[in-house]
């Protein structure tokens, strides 16, 4: 079972990493990947994602081997972006890979509610340049009952 | 020395995301500080980690010599 968890600290291209990823695990029924992108409009210029790097990788290893066991998969992949990212740009991309499809719809849904709200990053956000923190989101938190 | 590592908006209150602090007993490590960035630290919502694992009762830490103490202000998510 395959567990490939990365910090990007450039643009990437998703797909570069979907393919290859999807060939190692030879014999699935079904892959799904999500990629979330830093939304445009709403003035923003630009948003900064910051990481603690003795916390934060640990934590999405532990949140991809917590869905990996849950869901059954065959593999799952996370890539998360960190620096100064541009509206369109990906921040994020999840890909799970497993026999069945529900499992892999699932595990990236689980996967994304708990990046959302319970893994080491913190984010600022650019308009008419000025910098502004991002606070924690109550309905972030509420996604997580979903898997209690 | 030890290094104090402050995240988030932690990090503009206290100018720069590190400082390098004597080794010592926490509590006089905040005392030599500004106080709106010592209340900050003591936030009850701001994690602490030791050299890389959280702690709790933060200020009962003694830092010696080497040693990375990290302020980890709420979460705001990926």
């Amino acid at each position: 079972m395959g567990i490939d968890v990365r910090l990007l600290h450039q643009p990437f291209n998703p797909g570069q990493f979907v393919g290859p990823f999807t060939h190692a695990h030879p014999g699935l029924g079904g892959v799904c990947t999500f990629v979330g992108e830093v939304r445009g409009g709403d003035g923003i210029e630009a948003l900064e994602l910051s990481h603690y790097a003795p916390l934060t990788l640990p934590g999405m290893e532990g949140l991809a081997r917590r869905a990996a066991a849950r869901f059954d998969l065959m593999g799952i992949m996370i890539l998360h972006r960190t620096g100064i990212m541009l509206p369109g740009e990906p921040i994020v991309c999840v890909s799970a890979a497993a026999r069945h499809r529900r499992a892999v719809f699932e595990a990236v849904d689980f996967a994304m509610d708990h990046l959302k709200s319970d893994s080491w990053f913190w984010k600022r956000e650019k308009r008419g340049g000025v910098w502004a923190w991002i606070e924690p989101r109550a309905e972030d938190h509420s996604d997580l009952t979903r898997w209690a | 020395m030890a290094r104090l590592v402050f995240l988030g908006r932690l990090a503009d209150l206290a100018g720069s995301p590190e400082r390098e602090v004597a080794p010592g007993p926490l509590a006089d490590v905040l005392a030599a500080m500004p106080r709106d960035l010592a209340v900050a630290l003591l936030d009850e919502r701001v994690r602490i980690a030791l050299n890389g694992a959280l702690v709790t009762g933060g200020e009962a830490v003694v830092l010696a010599g080497g040693d990375e103490l990290a302020f980890l202000p709420p979460v705001s998510g990926g």
